[in-house]
C-alpha cells in the first residue's frame, strides 16, 4: 500500500468510529434520560463529546508522529503510526461512551475543548513571528560564521561572487574573492525610501488634509474609493510602470537638462514607490485628522482664525503623533518594498548621492541571491538572510515606536478607532 | 475700542488668500493623486490593449504524408516565415489522432508569427523584405488579420511570444490562493474569536495582539524567507509549488483577517451578547449563535480584501521559487506553477517588445480581477452593513 | 438694578424696531411690548444696544429648529437663554457667531445685525465676526499647547501685538481678567490640558477674552464643572460684563437668577418670553416660562 492509501483508510475509519460514538453515545444519552434522570447536558451535547475524544487524541498523536518523523528523522513506518492513532481512537470512543453519566457536564468539557482550540490558533500568529525570527537568525548566523559581522556592517562593497558580477556585466573582475559589505546596498535603499517619501508624505498628507478639512461630502465621498483603488494596485504592477514608463521619462528629462541617467535610475522606482504610497498615509492620516476633536477646531474658529491657520497651528500639531507615526508605518513599508526596486532598480552596488545612477538595495540583493542556481548552503545564499535580519529589525523598531505613538496620540484624545 | 467689521476684514485679506492657498495647495495634491491613477492606467490600457489581439493569416493547408514527416511543407513556401511556429509542431500528431484529416487540403486561419503580429500592430519591423511583400499582398486580398487572442486565455506560457498565455499562471493563482484560504481564514477568524470574544486580559493576549499588529508590517519579503527556510527547507514541501506559495501567503494574509474579523466581532453591540447571556446560552454558544451569523459580512468583506492583496503578492512567491516558466497548467497542488503576478514579472523582463505587449495584457487581466474582488467587498459591506 | 416700567424704556428704544410692527407669538398673556424687547427692562447707566436679531428661522435640512425669533441683546450686560434640551437655545447662540456655518445642511433665514451690519450678509466675512463674538463652548478645549500660548495664540495671529514684551503682558492681562493669573503664572509653559476642569474653562475665556471681541457667547460653560468652579466663573462674569457682552446659556435657572441681567426663555425651538432676569422669575408672564421655572418640566 502507497502512504496515500493508508492516509485515506486512516481517514475513513476515523470518521466511521465518529459515527459510531455520535450514535452509540446519543443513544445511551436518550435512553438515561428516558427513565427520567436529569442530565447535565443534551444528548446531542454527550455524542459530540464522544467524537471529540474519539477522533481528537488520534490526530493529535498522528499529527506528532508525522513531525517527530520529520524532524528527527526517526523511522517509524507510518502504517505503525496511523494503527496506533487507531488504537488510540477506540480507547477515546471507549471513554466516550463511558462519560455519557448524568452528572458529567458534556457541554461544558466540549466548550472547554473548543476554547483551547481558538487560544492555539491565536498562537500561530507568535509561532509565525517566531518561526521568521528563528529561520531569519539560524541562518544569518550561519552567515557570520563565514564572513566578519563587522565587515558585513561597515563594508563598502558587495561583492557576492563570481556569478553576480557576471550578471552585472562585469565578469572580467570575477576572479576577486567574494566580499560583503552592506553599506552601498543600504545607502540604495535609503536613498530610494527617501525620494518615495518626498513624494508619498507631501501628497498624502495634501490629500488627506483636503479630504478631511476643505472638501465637499460628495468629493470626500468619491474620492476615496479612488484612493483605495491605487492602495489596491499589485506592487509588480507599479514595478512594471516604473520599469517601462517612468525610467525612460526619467532619463528622457534628465537628458534635457543635459544630465546623463541610466535607464535603471534610483529615482523612476523612488517617485513610483512615493506614489503607491500616497493611499497608505492618506488613509492613515485621513483616520487620524477625522479624531482630531471638534470642539478644538470650533475653539479655534471662534477666535477669529482662518481656516488654514487653524488647520496649521490647531488641527496638524493635534494629529502629529498619529501623522508621525503613518509616516513611520511608510518609511517600513518602502524599506521593505521588493517588486518595485527588483523590475526598476539596478542590480550594481553602488555608493553614490546622485539619484540619476542605478543603485541596488537590500531586497534587491536578497532577492538576486535567492533566485540564482545556488546551493543553499552556499554565502551567497545565506547573505541574504544577514540582510533580511536587519530589515526585519529596521521594520520591527519603526512598527514598535509607530505603534508607541498612535497610543499616545489615542491616549490624549480617547480615540479608540485608531 | 473695539474695530469695526471693515477695519478687521482689511486686515484678514492677506490671511484669507493665505488659507485660500492652502485650500488649492491640499486639493491639487488630491487632483494629482487621482491624476495618476488616470495615468497609469491608461498607459496600461495602450500597452496592453494590443496583447488581446492576434494576427492570424489564413493559409491552405495541405495535411499529406510530406507533411506528417515535415510539418513546415503544409503549407506554402512564401508564407511559411509568416506562420508561427507553434503552428506546425503539433501538426503531425494532429493528423495520427485524427486520420480522417490525411490527404485533404483545408484552408484556414492559423497564428502568424510574433513578428507578422508586430508588424502589423505597428511596434517594429523585423520582416524580411520578401516577407513583407507577401504579407502585404495578404492584407489587401483579406487573408491576414488581426483577430482576437483566444491564445492569450488558453495557454500558458511559451518562449514564442505569439503563443504565450495567462492560462497556466490562472489556474497557478487560483490552486494557490484556495491553499491560502484554506489555511488562513480559518486560523484567522478563529483567532479573532479567541481574542475578541474569550481571551483573558492578561500579558499573554496582549503579546499576541502587539505581535499581529507587528506581522501586519513584516515587509512580504520576509514571509518568503520564512517559506524558504521552514517550509521548504526544514519539512520538504516540494519548491514552486502551490502548496508552498498558498502557505507562505496565508501567513502573511493572517493579520489581515484577524484584524478585519476583529473589526467585524467588535461592531456587534453588547446588547445582543448580554441578551444572550440572559437567555442561558454559554459563551460558545453566543458566539455561535448570535455573534458570529450577525458579523459574517464583515468577515467575508475584510477576507475578500485579504485575499485580494495576497493575489497580487509577488515578493515572497519569488523567494520560494513560483517564477518557473511554466508552459501547461497543472491543477496538483504539488506541481511547479506560477502565479500571474509572478507571469506578469518574468514576462516584464524578456526584453521583447512582443513581451512588453504581454506584460501589460497581464496587469489589465489581474488588475480586472483585483477590481472585481474589491468591488464584491465593498457591494457585500454596503449591502449586509447594519447601523446599531 | 431697578426694575422699571414697559413706558420707561420705549421711549430710550432702537427707532429702528418701532417699524417692525406687532407682535405675534408667544406674548398673549402679557403686555406686548415690540418684538425682540424685553418685557421689562433694567435701567442700568445706558444700555446700548449690542445684537439685535430679527425673525430668525433655522433648519437642519427640513427640521426647523429656530423659529421667527427676535431679541435685542445690550451692551455690558449678561444675557441668559434658559429652557429644556433640544429648545434651541445653543443653536441660537451659535447663529450670533455663525459658528452654524460649520455644519452643511443649515440654512437659516432672517436677521442678525451687529454694529448696523447683517452678520449673515453676503459680504459679511465670519472670520472678521467671529474676532468680535468670542465663544466659550460646553467642555473646556484649550489647544494641546502651553497655557502661554493657548492664550498669545489668537492675538499673534490677528498682529494685536509686535514685541515680545507686549504679548506677555496681553498675557497676562488676559489670565488675570479671566482670575486665573495667580494660579499658573509659575506654569505658564505647562501644556494647557495639565489644569484641571475649572481652570482649564477660565483658559478658555482667557483665550476668548484676549483678543478683546465686543460680545463673549457661553454655552454652558460651567455644565460640565463641579460647584466650586461654577461660582467662580460666575463671578467673572459678572466682573467681565464690564468690558464685555455675555450672552451665556444654561441648564441652571439658579445661575441665571445669579449672574444675568436680563434671561430669554426657549422652547422648542421659539422663544416664549424674554425679560429682565428678576421679573421673569418673580412674575413671568407666560404660563410657559412659569411652569418651567417652577419645576413643572424640564
Amino acid at each position: 500500500m502507497t502512504t496515500n492509501t493508508v492516509f485515506l483508510l486512516f481517514c475513513a475509519v476515523l470518521l466511521v468510529l465518529g459515527g459510531i460514538a455520535f450514535t452509540l453515545s446519543r443513544a445511551k444519552a436518550a435512553r438515561v434520560r428516558a427513565t427520567g434522570t436529569t442530565m447535565h447536558a443534551q444528548p446531542d451535547q454527550y455524542a459530540w463529546f464522544a467524537v471529540l475524544v474519539t477522533a481528537g487524541p488520534a490526530l493529535l498523536v498522528s499529527a506528532l508522529g508525522a513531525f517527530v518523523l520529520l524532524l528527527m528523522g526517526a523511522d517509524i513506518p507510518t502504517f505503525y503510526l496511523l494503527a496506533a492513532s487507531l488504537v488510540i481512537a477506540l480507547i477515546g470512543l471507549v471513554m466516550g461512551l463511558n462519560q455519557v453519566r448524568s452528572d458529567f457536564h458534556a457541554r461544558r468539557a466540549i466548550e472547554g475543548v473548543i476554547r483551547k482550540l481558538l487560544a492555539a490558533a491565536a498562537m500561530i500568529s507568535i509561532l509565525t513571528t517566531l518561526g521568521i525570527l528563528l529561520s531569519i537568525i539560524s541562518e544569518a548566523l550561519r552567515f557570520f560564521q563565514m564572513h566578519s559581522f563587522w565587515d558585513f556592517v561597515t563594508g563598502t562593497t558587495w561583492n557576492p561572487g563570481a556569478s553576480f558580477l557576471s550578471a552585472a556585466g562585469r565578469g572580467d573582475e570575477g576572479g576577486s574573492a567574494a566580499q560583503f559589505g552592506s553599506i552601498p546596498l543600504f545607502a540604495g535603499t535609503f536613498m530610494i525610501t527617501l525620494i518615495a517619501m518626498l513624494v508619498a508624505i507631501p501628497f498624502g498628507l495634501g490629500a488627506a488634509i483636503y479630504m478631511v478639512e476643505f472638501a465637499p461630502l460628495r468629493i470626500r465621498k468619491a474620492a476615496k474609493p479612488v484612493i483605495e483603488v491605487l492602495a489596491g494596485i499589485p506592487t509588480v504592477v507599479y514595478g512594471v510602470f516604473a520599469a517601462l514608463t517612468v525610467a525612460p521619462l526619467v532619463v528622457d528629462i534628465a537628458g534635457l537638462f543635459g544630465l546623463d541617467a541610466s535607464y535603471s535610475n534610483a529615482l523612476a522606482p523612488g517617485l513610483v514607490m512615493g506614489i503607491m504610497i500616497i493611499p497608505f498615509i492618506s488613509s492613515l492620516s485621513d483616520d487620524v485628522i477625522n479624531s482630531v476633536p471638534n470642539s478644538l477646531r470650533e475653539g479655534a474658529l471662534a477666535l477669529g482664525i482662518t481656516k488654514a491657520e487653524m488647520v496649521r497651528n490647531v488641527v496638524v500639531p493635534a494629529a502629529a503623533p498619529g501623522i508621525i507615526s503613518a509616516s513611520l508605518l511608510a518609511v517600513s513599508r518602502a524599506l521593505g518594498e521588493t517588486m518595485i526596486v527588483v523590475m526598476a532598480a539596478g542590480m550594481r552596488p553602488n555608493l553614490t548621492a546622485n539619484p540619476l545612477e542605478d543603485m541596488t538595495t537590500v531586497t534587491v540583493s536578497i532577492v538576486a541571491a535567492l533566485t540564482g542556481d545556488q546551493e543553499f548552503e552556499s554565502a551567497q545564499t545565506l547573505s541574504a538572510f544577514a540582510l533580511g535580519l536587519v530589515l526585519f529589525i529596521v521594520t520591527l523598531t519603526l512598527n514598535v515606536v509607530s505603534v508607541f505613538m498612535i497610543r499616545r496620540f489615542r491616549e490624549k484624545y480617547r480615540v479608540n478607532n485608531l | 475700542m473695539s474695530q469695526s467689521f471693515e477695519e478687521i476684514s482689511a486686515q484678514l485679506k492677506k490671511r484669507h488668500r493665505r488659507s485660500a492657498r492652502m485650500k488649492w495647495m491640499t486639493m491639487g495634491a488630491l487632483i494629482l493623486s487621482a491624476a495618476f491613477l488616470v495615468v497609469f492606467i491608461s498607459d496600461m490600457v495602450v500597452r496592453g490593449w494590443p496583447a488581446f489581439q492576434q494576427a492570424q493569416i489564413q493559409v491552405e493547408v495541405s495535411y499529406d504524408e510530406q507533411s506528417q514527416k515535415l510539418p513546415l511543407a503544409a503549407v506554402d513556401e512564401d508564407v511559411r516565415p509568416l506562420i508561427s511556429r507553434g503552428f506546425f509542431r503539433p501538426l503531425p500528431r494532429k493528423m495520427e489522432s485524427n486520420p480522417a484529416l490525411m490527404g485533404t487540403t483545408q484552408t484556414q486561419w492559423v497564428i502568424a508569427d510574433s513578428r507578422v503580429d508586430q508588424y502589423l500592430k505597428g511596434n517594429e519591423d523585423r520582416l524580411r523584405p520578401a516577407d513583407k511583400e507577401t504579407l502585404q499582398a495578404l492584407v489587401e486580398e483579406g487573408r491576414a488579420e488581426l483577430k482576437f487572442n483566444t491564445t492569450f486565455f488558453t495557454t500558458g506560457d511559451s518562449k514564442m511570444p505569439e503563443l504565450a498565455g495567462i492560462a497556466s499562471a490562472a489556474i497557478g493563482t487560483v490552486m494557490t490562493m484556495l491553499v491560502t484560504m484554506a489555511v488562513c481564514f480559518p486560523i484567522g477568524v478563529m483567532t479573532a474569536v479567541y481574542l475578541e470574544e474569550f481571551a483573558p486580559d492578561n500579558k499573554l493576549t496582549q503579546i499576541i495582539e502587539i505581535n499581529i499588529n507587528n506581522l501586519a508590517a513584516v515587509p512580504s519579503i520576509l514571509f518568503g524567507l520564512l517559506g524558504l527556510a521552514i517550509y521548504i527547507s526544514f519539512f520538504g514541501v516540494p519548491r514552486s509549488s502551490p502548496l508552498v506559495g498558498g502557505l507562505t501567503l496565508a501567513l502573511m494574509t493572517l493579520p489581515v483577517i484577524i484584524i478585519s474579523t476583529r473589526a467585524a466581532l467588535r461592531s456587534v453591540p453588547d446588547s445582543i451578547r448580554h441578551a444572550a447571556f440572559g437567555v442561558g446560552c454559554s459563551r460558545w454558544q453566543v458566539v455561535r449563535d448570535h455573534v458570529l451569523p450577525v458579523s459574517l459580512p464583515g468577515i467575508l468583506t475584510g477576507s475578500i480584501i485579504g485575499l485580494a492583496q495576497a493575489m497580487g503578492e509577488t515578493a515572497p512567491l519569488i523567494i520560494v521559487g513560483m517564477v518557473a516558466f511554466i508552459p501547461d497548467a497543472s491543477i496538483s497542488i504539488t506541481n511547479a506553477s506560477t502565479v500571474m503576478p509572478a507571469q506578469i514579472f518574468t514576462w516584464a523582463s524578456e526584453p521583447n517588445s512582443a513581451f512588453a505587449e504581454k506584460t501589460a495584457g497581464g496587469i489589465l487581466v489581474l488588475l480586472a480581477v483585483l477590481i472585481f474582488l474589491n468591488a464584491l467587498a465593498v457591494w457585500l459591506r454596503n449591502k449586509f452593513e447594519r447601523r446599531w | 438694578m431697578n426694575d422699571t416700567t414697559l413706558q420707561n424704556f420705549q421711549t430710550q428704544q432702537d427707532s429702528s424696531t418701532a417699524s417692525e410692527g406687532a407682535v405675534r407669538g408667544p406674548y398673549s398673556e402679557a403686555p406686548t411690548p415690540d418684538k425682540g424687547q424685553p418685557v421689562t427692562r433694567n435701567e442700568s447707566v445706558e444700555e446700548n444696544l449690542s445684537v439685535r436679531v430679527r425673525d430668525l428661522s433655522l433648519w437642519y435640512g427640513e427640521h426647523q429648529a429656530l423659529d421667527d425669533i427676535s431679541i435685542d441683546i445690550f451692551a455690558n450686560t449678561v444675557t441668559a437663554l434658559i429652557g429644556p434640551s433640544g429648545c434651541g437655545k445653543s443653536t441660537f447662540l451659535r447663529c450670533l457667531n455663525r459658528m452654524n456655518d460649520l455644519i452643511s445642511s443649515v440654512s437659516i433665514k432672517g436677521l442678525v445685525e451687529m454694529d448696523g451690519r447683517d452678520v449673515n450678509a453676503r459680504g459679511m466675512d465670519e472670520v472678521a465676526l467671529r474676532r468680535r463674538v468670542g465663544m466659550v463652548f460646553q467642555k473646556p478645549n484649550p489647544f494641546p499647547k502651553s497655557i502661554y500660548e493657548n492664550v498669545a495664540y489668537a492675538p499673534r495671529m490677528h498682529d494685536m501685538v509686535s514685541r515680545k514684551a507686549d504679548q506677555d503682558e496681553l498675557v497676562e492681562r488676559a489670565l488675570r481678567d479671566a482670575g486665573l493669573w495667580n494660579e499658573v503664572k509659575d506654569k505658564l509653559y505647562e501644556p494647557g490640558t495639565s489644569l484641571s476642569g475649572g481652570q482649564q474653562q477660565r483658559l478658555c475665556i482667557a483665550r476668548a477674552i484676549a483678543v478683546r471681541p465686543d460680545v463673549i457667547l457661553m454655552d454652558e460653560p460651567t455644565s460640565a464643572l463641579d460647584p466650586i468652579s461654577t461660582a467662580t466663573i460666575e463671578d467673572l462674569m459678572d466682573k467681565l460684563k464690564q468690558d464685555f457682552t455675555i450672552v451665556t446659556v444654561t441648564h441652571n435657572m439658579q445661575q441665571a437668577a445669579r449672574v444675568a441681567d436680563y434671561t430669554a426663555f426657549f422652547h422648542l425651538g421659539e422663544m416664549i418670553e424674554y425679560n429682565a432676569t428678576k421679573q421673569m422669575f418673580a412674575n413671568p408672564h407666560t404660563k410657559k416660562a412659569e411652569d418651567y421655572i417652577t419645576g413643572r418640566y424640564g
